[in-house]
């Protein structure tokens, strides 16, 4: 299955990528002490595109999250590497390279939502002379023009969810890490938030790398699916969504969609 | 009710807007305190009556009336008594959670200190504070420090155990967040941990607001000759029954006086709500 996924790899590199963002070689990954040691990754290698839009799909398990949460220097890596523009996580990390979203908005509640989006700019001894946006502007981005006093609990979960997407913005990162960001929010605004993080893909070349449980949003929104099986986590597919850009929602609805998700779904059902 | 608000916008030459939210803000109080209110003036007549229908001696039970009368005729010494009391109870307040408050950052920091230090602060808190005082009031002899050392103490263990909570309160996702920024750990601390511990904090300052009050009395009793718990003893001693009840009343008026103080601070200074960020 792995020598599968190893050559998947090989024709979806597209002919203008020059270098690799995240950059994943023989990854192991296992917590706990000896004898309760748990694998969470095992001999996971990928290359993800600078510029791509990378949805990670898999059973619950199947350390996706890990896998995501190791490119952030979040998870400590047992054996193999992990690049990240080159560099090691931790390093990227501290230069501000990738942001990175969670399932919930993470917002400080006694803050407003402008101070939210600011936060990045206040801590960490980052070097000033990095690029940053302006947090009303990215709040502009994300459709929020006019709430920027609001406090979170004043705000919708999909607001607050497009709050913490202009937070990772501000820091004009080149990769973004989204752990399953719309999970906890409602099909409409899934949909919503979805369209509108292709529209922002498309605007900034962010590299994005986005965890899901949904096959429907990883195909919609993946320039590239890949797939991890799970007991231990390992890459079971790699493999480019045929479809064009600019999406709509209505492409959900064409054959070849429909034709993708069901090979996804084939394939979810062996891991 | 119709009249006094109509009364009102004849008489007093205020603004318009001000006298009706003068006179709906009263009206409001009453509108939705009602049922206390009734409670309380119930309860004040039931107690009148007794007095007066089954005739019990004043030294015994005074009623009402005579507590009220009370206030007037001691009013001097309840206000001398008062005060130090009130300095007792604030400063045991100030320093009691002062010293809750850093212990409890200390904790939250190292796991070390907590093992060692928190089943020393739960043996403290196991000692009946009315025990304690006339050991303190040995060490410390009969001024004003074994007072406060005990109104402290009685504010110190419920903030130390919501403080250590609320500081470990922030989300761990709040944390990775944190870490992804790359922040400092005095950084997560300012920006994240203390902030999300202030509605656990205050929780606890309002237990310490009214039990301050209490601890200052107890420690009184042992062998003071000033303070409202000094005047307990005293008007009990000389059954002085109407000034026992005034100086009981007065205790409880510091004490809902102080809780409000600590109330209207944590409305100013928590304006969110905590559970929204899920």
């Amino acid at each position: 299955m792995l020598g599968v996924a190893r050559m998947m790899q090989q024709p979806v590199q597209p002919a203008e990528a020059t270098r690799s963002a995240v950059s994943v070689k023989n990854l192991d990954i296992r917590f706990g002490g000896k004898g309760a040691e748990f694998t969470a990754l095992s001999d996971v290698s990928v290359e993800i595109p600078e510029g791509a839009l990378v949805t990670m799909l898999g059973p619950s398990g199947c350390g996706k999250s890990t896998l995501l949460r190791a490119v952030a220097d979040l998870v400590h890596v047992s054996d193999g590497s992990i690049s990240v523009l080159g560099q090691p996580p931790k390093k990227a990390r501290e230069g501000r390279d990738f942001a990175f979203v969670f399932q919930e908005a993470t917002l400080l509640p006694w803050r407003s939502a402008i101070d939210n989006v600011g936060l990045p700019l206040e801590v960490g001894k980052h070097d000033s002379s990095l690029p940053t946006a302006d947090p009303q502007e990215m709040l502009a981005l994300v459709g929020l023009k006019g709430r920027e006093k609001a406090l979170p609990h004043e705000l919708s979960g999909g607001m607050r969810q497009r709050v913490a997407i202009a937070r990772a913005l501000v820091t004009r990162p080149r990769i973004l890490l989204m752990d399953e960001p719309f999970g906890a929010l409602d099909e409409i605004t899934r949909d919503k938030l979805n369209e509108e993080l292709l529209r922002l893909w498309q605007e900034t070349g962010t590299t994005i790398l986005f965890v899901t449980h949904s096959i429907p949003e990883a195909v919609f929104l993946g320039e590239y699916v890949l797939m991890l099986e799970s007991l231990p986590g390992r890459v079971k597919e790699f493999m480019k969504v045929d479809l064009p850009h600019p999406r709509k929602l209505a492409v959900r609805d064409t054959v070849e969609f429909i034709r993708i998700t069901a090979k996804l779904r084939a394939l979810l059902e062996e891991c | 009710m119709t009249d006094f608000t109509h009364g009102s916008k004849q008489g007093v030459a205020m603004p318009l807007e001000k006298r009706n939210g003068v006179a709906e803000a009263v009206m409001g109080f009453f509108a939705s305190h009602y049922p206390a209110i009734l409670a309380v003036t119930g309860c004040i007549a039931l107690w009148q009556f007794v007095v007066w229908f089954f005739a019990v001696p004043t030294f015994m039970a005074p009623s009402p009336v005579e507590v009220f009368h009370a206030f007037g005729e001691n009013g001097a010494i309840l206000w001398a008594n008062l005060l130090p009391t009130l300095l007792e109870a604030f400063l045991g307040f100030i320093f009691g959670n002062l010293i809750a408050i850093l212990l409890a950052v200390w904790f939250v920091y190292s796991s070390t200190a907590e093992k060692a230090f928190y089943p020393i602060a739960v043996i403290v808190k196991s000692i009946p504070i009315i025990a304690l005082a006339p050991i303190l009031v040995l060490i410390f002899g009969n001024g004003i420090a074994p007072k406060i050392i005990i109104a402290g103490l009685i504010c110190f263990f419920p903030t130390l155990v919501n403080m250590v909570q609320g500081l470990k309160a922030a989300s761990p996702a709040m944390l990775d967040l944190m870490r992804v920024l790359s922040a400092s750990n005095a950084e997560v601390f300012w920006k994240v941990r203390l902030p999300a511990s202030l509605p656990f904090l205050f929780a606890a300052l309002k237990i310490a607001a009214t039990s301050s009050v209490m601890g200052a009395i107890v420690a009184e009793w042992i062998g003071s000759s000033y303070g409202l718990g000094a005047l307990i003893i005293e008007a009990t001693y000389n059954f002085r029954s109407p000034l026992l009840y005034a100086t009981v009343v007065i205790a409880a008026g510091l004490a809902v006086a102080l809780f409000f103080v600590v109330s209207f601070i944590e409305s100013r200074v928590i304006r969110w709500k905590p559970d929204a960020q899920h």
